[in-house]
């Protein structure tokens, strides 16, 4: 699988606006001051389409996850902006409004699906619990949707599987069956963190395929969080790159990952390992992620950046629109277009 | 190749041998409190079939007998049956201890889960309500409050509850504060589920042991609480025979009759043994490797 394959799997996304996140900002207070986890981040996604987020860890990805849920940990904070869902905006809403659409809207996949299940409880009661809970399910309906979910999300012998225990799976059934929980009120969008990174590499493509189908066929959205490019490309239609806090750069898979516009999302190409466009030696980004208690000075990536300017330290740097539908934070993103035309075309 | 692999079943071996030993020795204690907490339920529940005296009626014409073919265990100053009182004051002390945890269990339980689950004021709050009755001695505040409601099995279950949920509080409290950062906790509020439901059906299933194991505990400790307040004339009111008020009645006979405080004590100490012996090989099974 190669970044050339982008967006192979699945369909491009139909029509509408599912979820539109605007300015988002997230606040942590921390001993040692306030970390801007989130700050105003951007996000679109249309009916059947899947986003990537991708970025370093803690680049924000998973607190922006967590706010679009509002399931922050108590210490965090969304302290600007909306969250648009079918035009409802999320974050003025209380917990039991929110507990209304969680699950029958918006629901979400997570990275170790072993510490993600309840060890003590039934995976078919576990997966049964949301139809019962949101859609008033008798508990007879429930088991047969669950049954369903199961057949559907590829658990063999799903009728004995019912009643096993989360430990009796395999990690890939594991996170099958965490899949089949997320679609158990066929939300309209799953939002998925790592939720490959996990499994073994033959398992990661038989999800991405599962997760790939459900977009097609059922019209699910998918945010995926992942710092894999290569299954971004496999995935997803749209990408967003998230640094210290911010998005830096948003567009078509193909346009990103292929011909970046930002010096972050280059070093991120360069550093993953693929055998079209990488054709020395992997190139480790310099230093490391920024403190985010006191985040540098104009582009929070300038003290890590090969061609940075005077004027990268003190501009604030918003996203700006470019011809094609794509957006770049970088002040001097021709500069990536030179490095790319010197280095990389054979 | 082969070597490596020997030496690496040596060192498996090395590492079982001692735990299988632990366990060998730990579960004839479990078995034996279970065998034992089994006969001493038996002989209570059965104790009208064991015996053909009655436990109240006197009869003052057979006063303080010696230990016989017909009195087991001799008779008392009012010429009753020690030995079939022994069995209906076990009873009766047996189903108040058993009763008297319930309740303390289930409000410790709620009370420590709200507590641990939302935090905050709430847990500020409930948590200096435990600090006040921790700050007395559980027998003192026990018989003080019996005291003061007036001796009677329904005190006794009031004073147990008020002074007995704030164990259970504190272990559940503590057990959800660890439980509640799991991302089985987050999956679930992510799946909308209210936080009733969550502390239910999800996080209780993964801690109540804790409070179970120590229910056992709790068990003794009441029953000893009963037996006190029976010995200090607090328990259940006299005809009705009581382990604590046996032992407090024969002690005027002390150097004459001994068996009739010896009995019910000796009674008393094999019912805690079995109950925490009970209690020990649950905590060993329930939470393997901290043994």
């Amino acid at each position: 699988m190669t970044i050339g394959d982008a967006g192979a799997l699945s369909g491009a996304g139909t029509g509408g606006t599912v979820l539109e996140v605007r300015d988002l900002r997230v606040r942590i207070a921390a001993r040692h001051g306030t970390v801007r986890a989130v700050d105003g981040v951007s996000l679109e996604v249309a009916r059947g389409e899947a986003v990537g987020l991708v970025g370093e860890s803690g680049s924000g990805k998973s607190m922006t996850l967590r706010a679009i849920l509002g399931v922050l940990p108590p210490e965090a904070k969304v302290t600007s902006g909306q969250i648009l869902l079918d035009g409802v905006d999320l974050v003025p809403l209380s917990n039991s409004d929110l507990n209304r659409i969680r699950g029958p809207k918006i629901s979400m996949i997570f990275q170790e699906p072993m510490s993600a299940l309840n060890p003590v409880m039934r995976v078919g009661y576990q997966i049964a619990e949301g139809p019962r809970v949101h859609l008033g399910y008798s508990k007879a309906q429930a088991a047969e949707r669950a049954l369903e979910l199961m057949r559907r999300v590829g658990i063999p012998d799903p009728e004995r599987r019912f009643r096993a225990y989360p430990h009796e799976f395999s990690g890939g059934m594991r996170q099958r069956v965490m899949i089949a929980i997320a679609l158990s009120c066929e939300p309209e969008i799953i939002l998925c963190d790592e939720p490959t990174t996990a499994l073994d590499v033959t398992i990661q493509d038989q999800i991405l395929r599962l997760l790939a189908s459900l977009c097609r066929e059922s019209g699910v959205s998918l945010i995926f969080v992942t710092h894999d490019l290569p299954v971004v490309a496999q995935l997803c239609q749209r990408v967003a790159v998230m640094y210290g806090g911010e998005l830096v750069e948003r567009g078509h898979v193909h346009d990103v990952l292929l011909d970046p516009r930002h010096p972050y999302t280059l070093g991120l190409v360069r550093s993953a390992p693929d055998v079209e466009y990488v054709r020395e030696s992997l190139v480790p980004i310099p230093g490391s992620p920024p403190s985010l208690v006191s985040p540098p000075s104009g582009c929070r990536f300038h003290p890590r950046c090969a061609f940075v300017e005077q004027d990268c330290r003190v501009q604030p740097t918003p996203l700006r629109e470019l011809p094609g539908g794509r957006y770049t934070a970088c002040l001097h993103y021709e500069r990536c277009e030179e490095a790319l035309a010197d280095r990389i075309r054979p | 190749m082969s070597a490596i692999s020997a030496d690496g079943l040596m060192a498996v071996e090395r590492q079982v041998a001692p735990r299988s030993v632990r366990r060998w020795y730990r579960q004839p204690a479990l078995a034996f409190g279970v065998v034992l907490l089994g006969l001493i339920v038996i002989a209570a529940v059965l104790g009208p079939l064991l015996s053909p005296y009655n436990p109240i009626t006197q009869n003052l014409g057979q006063t303080l007998l010696g230990p016989s073919a017909h009195h087991l265990v001799g008779t008392d100053q009012l010429g009753r049956d020690t030995f079939t009182r022994l069995l209906y004051g076990l009873r009766n002390d047996l189903r108040i201890a058993f009763l008297a945890v319930v309740s303390p269990f289930c409000i410790g339980v709620v009370l420590g889960s709200i507590s641990g689950y939302f935090g905050g004021w709430v847990d500020a709050v409930i948590m200096r309500l435990v600090d006040i009755v921790v700050a007395f001695p559980f027998y003192v505040l026990v018989i003080a409050l019996v005291f003061v409601l007036g001796p009677g099995q329904r005190s006794i279950y009031i004073a147990i509850t008020l002074v007995g949920w704030v164990s259970y509080a504190r272990i559940i409290r503590s057990e959800i504060l660890v439980a509640k950062r799991q991302d089985y906790v987050l999956a679930a509020q992510s799946g909308g589920l209210s936080a009733v439901r969550i502390m239910a059906r999800h996080l209780l299933p993964n801690v109540v042991s804790q409070a179970i194991i120590y229910g056992m505990s709790d068990i003794v400790q009441d029953i000893l609480a009963i037996v006190a307040l029976g010995y200090f004339g607090l328990g259940i009111p006299p005809p009705t025979p009581d382990l604590g008020s046996m032992i407090n009645d024969g002690q005027n006979f002390m150097t004459t009759h001994w068996q009739l405080t010896t009995f019910p004590g000796l009674v008393v100490v094999l019912v805690g043994l079995s109950l925490s012996l009970i209690g020990d090989g649950l905590a060993d099974i329930i939470r393997p490797g901290q043994a």
